[in-house]
């Protein structure tokens, strides 16, 4: 007989009691999972979308001289007849501490061509690779693959009234037009779109890139650090992060984030006053008991230890049940938000996160209680003797 | 050699706008191996006495010392250690723990105990069947006559071998039978040498003690030394 056995006796005996206990706060400790794991999963969900959503480092040969704006954002200086980035340098963003963040790279390589005595800007891109980068483009037709093939903005095509299929003289060099890109309201309305390779060899910059965006995967990386790690890999570049999206992305996510706490402490406190509740009315209703035991011999401290220990257990439970049925709450629910494309991650720091949480709130909304209990004088307690 | 002594106790209570003396600067002691009685009308003072022989109610003025250890000048820790280590006590109303049967509760002072799990299972066994209880030890307290929840409650208050044993009225809810039941077992006790102060309003019993003590007032009214025909005719 030790005093865990008189506390899972009395547990055992106020079953109705401690089934109302373990019920509140599992509730409350299943809401705050719940809450806590959809804004992970759902904030996991917009950091992967707002990632496709577009570049946000770009990398330009370093130049005190000209300043190009393409795509609203302001690049480094960019002339002409000035050095470029030399391409074969770009695997050595590979070797940056950072590259499990970066998700893609896209090289670019710009400058000026001659169609029917107009100058027109072409850009030679890696196709897969802007596409990713720019999930809004909609091509009628398809996107270039490789040879001689065009992919032409908005304003050209209707400057030169070009259609698919149409054979387009650049340079004097044949052109396939095999798509059309619909109207996006930036300069890419303005560009010839050719393989990379391609528009390097028309724009005699064989190995050469303009500029480089690069989309960062930066749910768990500083973008600041990843410029620095690119800036040291690149020497003679400057690289430069869009730090408005990923403010924007972090404000959103913060937001969420602050919302779901805001929540959580709400839902915490009302536990923490349920379990301060039945406690006291458990003391109320088992002075006679203390008194007892005070009476045999106990002392404070083993009334005190009876009582958090009592609502240790079940906090316990409260928090592994809890946990669980956050977790089974959050699954049901994700299929209904973000048409089922947020996915739940194990995430074991919450799970032991909820358990000591839940005890820690069970304790302490007890130690009161307890305080009272172990400082009932047994004569007070014992008024038969 | 006296077990306890009990010097110019005062105790009062504040009841309400009145101040009530329970106890009027009472002297007692008390030998070791004496089986004693405390009688007196109601509100004598005869529980505040057994309370504050029990280090359960501090006496207002006045010193309690037993087998030489001055009880209120102990801390309220050491004072639990006290009543563990040096009382037993046997309540009018039982009061064993509804939710433990008959071996667990006699168990119960043995929990704070270092004594090992097979220890304390035999000591509480020991003491159940000495009170005549072997075959009710896996028995609640609700599953028990008035007169085995009595005996329970004797084997608890013996589980720890304490030199004192406290009753307090263990024969005023028991019928005749269970009455001379109960105070044979406390005879037997004191026969082996158990020293057992007993508060009791029955007369009946007075048969059983050795020494009788009277309270009125909070005050020693009289004082009987194993002398039954001494005894007055009214309380």
């Amino acid at each position: 007989m030790r005093l865990e056995h008189i506390v899972l006796h009395n547990l055992r005996r106020r079953k109705g009691r401690a089934v109302f206990l373990v019920i509140g706060l599992l509730i409350g400790v299943a809401t705050v999972v719940t809450l806590l794991s959809l804004t992970d999963a759902l904030g996991r969900r917009a950091q992967n979308e707002l990632e496709n959503f577009g570049a946000n480092i770009i990398i330009t040969p370093r130049s005190d001289e000209l300043t190009l704006n393409y795509g609203g954002v302001q690049l480094g200086g960019v002339n002409l007849v000035a050095k470029e980035i030399e391409q074969a340098n770009l695997v050595k963003i590979d070797d940056i501490p950072n590259r499990r963040n970066v998700a893609t790279i896209g090289p670019k390589v710009l400058g000026a061509v001659e169609i029917e005595g107009q100058r027109v800007m072409m850009m030679g891109v890696d196709p897969d690779a802007e596409l990713k980068l720019k999930r809004w483009w909609s091509i009628a037709g398809r996107s270039i693959e490789k040879g001689n093939e065009l992919v032409v903005g908005d304003s050209v095509a209707k400057r030169f009234n070009l259609n698919m299929g149409d054979i387009l003289q650049v340079n004097g060099h044949d052109y396939t037009v095999v798509g059309l890109l619909a109207r996006t309201g930036s300069q890419d309305d303005q560009l010839l779109i050719a393989p990379l390779s391609v528009a390097q060899v028309e724009l005699d910059k064989q190995g050469q890139v303009s500029m480089v965006e690069i989309a960062a995967l930066c749910h768990d990386c500083p973008v600041d650090d990843m410029v620095n790690q690119l800036q040291q890999a690149l020497p003679g570049t400057d690289v430069q992060a869009v730090q408005q999206v990923v403010k924007t992305r972090m404000h959103a996510l913060d937001q969420f984030r602050l919302f779901a706490w805001g929540v959580a402490v709400t839902v915490v406190i009302i536990g923490a006053l349920l379990v301060f509740v039945t406690m006291m009315g458990a003391i109320s209703e088992r002075t006679r008991e203390i008194g007892i035991f005070r009476a045999i011999g106990y002392r404070r401290w083993h009334v005190l230890h009876m009582v958090l220990m009592e609502a240790a257990i079940v906090s316990t439970l409260s928090g592994v049940l809890g946990y669980l049925v956050g977790v089974g709450a959050t699954l049901v629910a994700l299929p209904l938000l973000e048409g089922g494309k947020a996915t739940w991650h194990w995430n074991p720091t919450l799970a032991v996160s909820a358990v000591l949480a839940a005890v820690l709130v069970g304790l302490l909304a007890s130690l009161q209680p307890a305080l009272r209990a172990s400082r009932l004088e047994p004569s007070e307690a014992l008024r038969a003797l | 050699m006296s077990l306890i002594t009990l010097d110019k106790v005062h105790k009062n209570y504040i009841n309400g706008a009145d101040c009530v003396i329970a106890l009027n600067k009472l002297c007692l002691t008390v030998e070791e191996g004496t089986f004693l009685g405390v009688m007196g009308p109601s509100g004598s003072g005869k529980s505040t006495l057994l309370s504050v022989l029990g280090a359960l109610a501090s006496p207002s003025s006045g010193s309690v010392t037993v087998d030489g250890i001055d009880v209120y000048g102990l801390s309220a820790e050491k004072q639990a250690d006290f009543r563990r280590e040096y009382l037993g006590f046997i309540f009018q109303s039982h009061n064993l723990i509804p939710y433990l049967n008959a071996l667990e509760n006699v168990m119960l002072p043995l929990a704070v105990t270092r004594f090992s799990a097979d220890e304390k299972r035999r000591r509480a066994n020991d003491m159940l069947k000495r009170v005549g209880l072997p075959d009710r030890m896996l028995h609640l307290p609700q599953q028990l006559s008035g007169g085995e929840q009595e005996r329970v409650a004797i084997a608890r208050a013996l589980v720890n071998s304490p030199p004192l044993l406290l009753a307090d009225e263990p024969t005023g809810s028991l019928d005749t039978t269970n009455s001379h039941q109960v105070m044979s077992l406390l005879k037997e006790l004191h026969e082996d040498g158990q020293t057992i102060i007993m508060v009791t309003h029955n007369r009946e019993n007075l048969e059983w003690f050795d020494r009788t003590v009277y309270l009125r007032d909070g005050q020693v009214e009289k004082d009987v030394q194993s002398c039954r025909d001494q005894l007055p005719q009214a309380i």
